[in-house]
């Protein structure tokens, strides 16, 4: 579950770290990848397995659009340019809300089989469901090759470029927006990673997003904003902890021992454990 | 100076005009429907004018006054069914309690910046949401019926009529505007504007940052928990998910933004023209169950918060118009 938080706070960090926007419709983004990886499964009976690359693609694009038509917008702004990044997106999320009330209507469907849903294995005798596994499998190969992207190619130095001082990276020629725009995309592929692994163990249903962008959002901050390795690291973090406060707590508490701990870190270190901004 | 002071008195006639008028309107509106709605403005006027304080002129963004008007709302609910507490009271010890509350998590939160101080806000909302949702003794996730005992002013309790609520309503929302209108020429309200636009150099010309910052949360909370004592006894039944979830928050901070943060008239233009509009969606198309009126609603708010990013208050603004270059 924490490399799950992990790839699901990766993206929101590209997107954060990328330009200090807030993305409130983080969860709603993943309430849609859940969602094409559900349609893609009844439709066109593609295992969410294999689904997992369509839907990242898709959720690329839809990304990407999403910058282009909503948040290129919100960042000219002049005045109060937090508030409206925060108001802009918190918009979004309601209206992807209500177009998935509209479309798949608010019931709760569930994806009845696949190659993964409800096995297990054995690792030494402890027993591991098949489809967390996976998930955390995909989860690190994602954030390897994300890692991989940021520091080797072309693109990855823009981006970061481009997070450092938009406006000296204009002067040597490079699109802001479409550097944005991709980045944006990229985000949202992970998110759409993320979503497609979650579609075979979790309900999907229109609000299923609000209950995991708290935490995105706690999991982002808590490893510090701008840092990629922070996120995922934090993710770990998050899933951990969550793990042993269910132990401790009674179950509808488990949330609060994340939330504490991402209190007191930020308490004692303002800046996210791995935070450089 | 000679403006600025014209400009305050033109504001508080405008204010007691505006007032007036509102106190007429139900001699004219007998529609319970459209009193309610009237009541929900208003009192989420004060809330966002409330809001403001500590967002719009202090700028620390607070996505977390749930927790302080839920808080108002359970010490008057719990107060009232278990003690026979007069909610008059327990309104007025909601606010001083949630006022102390503000300034104990002001102490580490203040510290914070940008992202990290929004999602801290959040975050203890939240936590108190879950506390709220898990103690049995405030009637855990069932929440708290609030039983008729008369139709008084004493008790604040009025089964015949919303007119008293909607007096109420106006009088809070008044207060609210006044106490803005009063501190906005105080040293406090230059101290805040100060910490907003710069903090740094606020400090440097002897701005003490984190007390005023730790001023505008106790008179925010304060406001804010009166608005939720007023609640509990106006809808009569409260439980965690109607006052303490993250929505609320939301819905507290969106007039004054839609509005104009930090202005003394904006969270009143958005609180008029948002909390009719939300009503209205719901009930007459939102009944379908299929999410029209948020698709609405949310279409709404992502075009006015990119249109008019300084709020629809700056329509009306003073300057002249060629300065505003049309984005």
């Amino acid at each position: 579950m924490g490399l799950l938080y992990g790839l699901l706070a990766v993206g929101l960090a590209l997107i954060f770290g990328l330009m200090d926007v807030t993305n409130f419709a983080h969860g709603e983004f993943l309430m849609l990848a859940m969602y094409l990886t559900f349609f893609l499964f009844m439709f066109w009976a593609v295992d969410p397995l294999l689904s997992i690359p369509l839907v990242a693609a898709g959720m690329f694009v839809f990304g990407a659009v999403i910058y282009l038509v909503i948040i290129r917008f919100a960042m000219r702004a002049k005045a109060n340019i937090g508030m409206v990044q925060i108001f802009a997106t918190f918009g979004l999320a309601i209206l992807m809300r209500g177009l998935a009330q509209f479309f798949f209507t608010p019931d709760y469907r569930s994806i009845p089989a696949s190659l993964l849903g409800g096995k297990t294995i054995s690792i030494f005798g402890v027993f591991l469901p098949v489809p967390q596994l996976v998930g955390a499998l995909i989860s690190i190969a994602a954030f390897g090759a994300l890692y991989f992207f940021m520091k080797k190619t072309d693109f990855g130095r823009a981006l970061e470029a481009t997070r450092e001082d938009a406006g000296a990276v204009a002067l040597v020629g490079i699109d802001k927006n479409k550097v944005f725009a991709l980045g944006w995309g990229l985000g949202s592929a992970l998110i759409g990673l993320a979503g497609g692994v979650m579609a075979i163990f979790f309900y999907i249903y229109p609000d299923v997003g609000a209950s995991f962008a708290l935490i995105a959002y706690v999991t982002v901050a808590l490893g510090g904003f701008g840092s990629v390795f922070g996120a995922f690291a934090g993710g770990i973090i998050v899933g951990l902890v969550e793990a042993t406060t269910a132990m401790i707590l009674p179950p509808s508490l488990k949330s609060v021992g994340i939330y504490a701990v991402y209190l007191l870190v930020v308490f004692v270190r303002p800046r996210g454990l791995f935070g450089s901004i | 100076m000679d403006s600025f002071t014209q400009r305050r008195r033109r504001d508080l006639i405008l204010a007691a005009v505006l007032a007036a008028i509102a106190a007429c309107v139900p001699f004219f509106v007998k529609d319970v429907y459209v009193q309610n709605i009237m009541v929900l403005t208003l009192m989420y006027a004060a809330l966002s004018q409330a809001w403001n304080i500590l967002g719009g002129y202090c700028g620390q963004i607070s996505l977390g006054h749930a927790l302080y008007f839920g808080l108002g709302a359970y010490t008057t609910a719990l107060l009232f069914t278990k003690f026979g507490v007069l909610p008059w009271f327990g309104m007025l010890g909601g606010g001083i309690i949630s006022a102390l509350i503000a300034l104990a998590l002001g102490y580490p939160t203040f510290r914070l910046r940008g992202h990290y101080f929004v999602i801290a806000t959040i975050v203890i909302a939240e936590i108190g949401f879950l506390l709220f949702h898990n103690w049995d003794y405030a009637g855990a996730a069932l929440g708290i019926d609030i039983p008729v005992r008369g139709d008084s002013w004493a008790k604040f309790q009025f089964t015949r009529s919303k007119l008293p609520f909607y007096y109420f309503a106006l009088v809070f929302c008044c207060v609210a505007w006044f106490i803005t209108w009063w501190l906005e020429d105080s040293k406090w309200g230059f101290w805040w504007r100060a910490v907003k636009d710069n903090p740094d150099a606020a400090e440097s010309l002897g701005v003490v940052v984190f007390n005023s910052k730790m001023g505008a949360a106790a008179v925010s909370a304060f406001l804010t928990a009166i608005g939720g004592a007023f609640y509990a006894q106006f809808v009569s039944y409260i439980d965690p998910e109607s006052v303490m979830t993250f929505q609320f928050s939301l819905l507290m901070a969106l007039p004054a933004v839609l509005g104009g943060i930090g202005t003394l008239w904006g969270p009143v233009l958005g609180a008029v023209i948002l909390i009719p509009m939300t009503e209205l969606t719901r009930s007459f198309i939102g009944g379908s169950g299929r999410g029209v009126d948020l698709i609405l609603y949310g279409t709404v708010i992502v075009v006015i918060s990119l249109a008019r990013p300084d709020g629809l208050l700056g329509l009306f603004s003073r300057r002249p118009a060629s300065k505003g270059v049309p984005q």
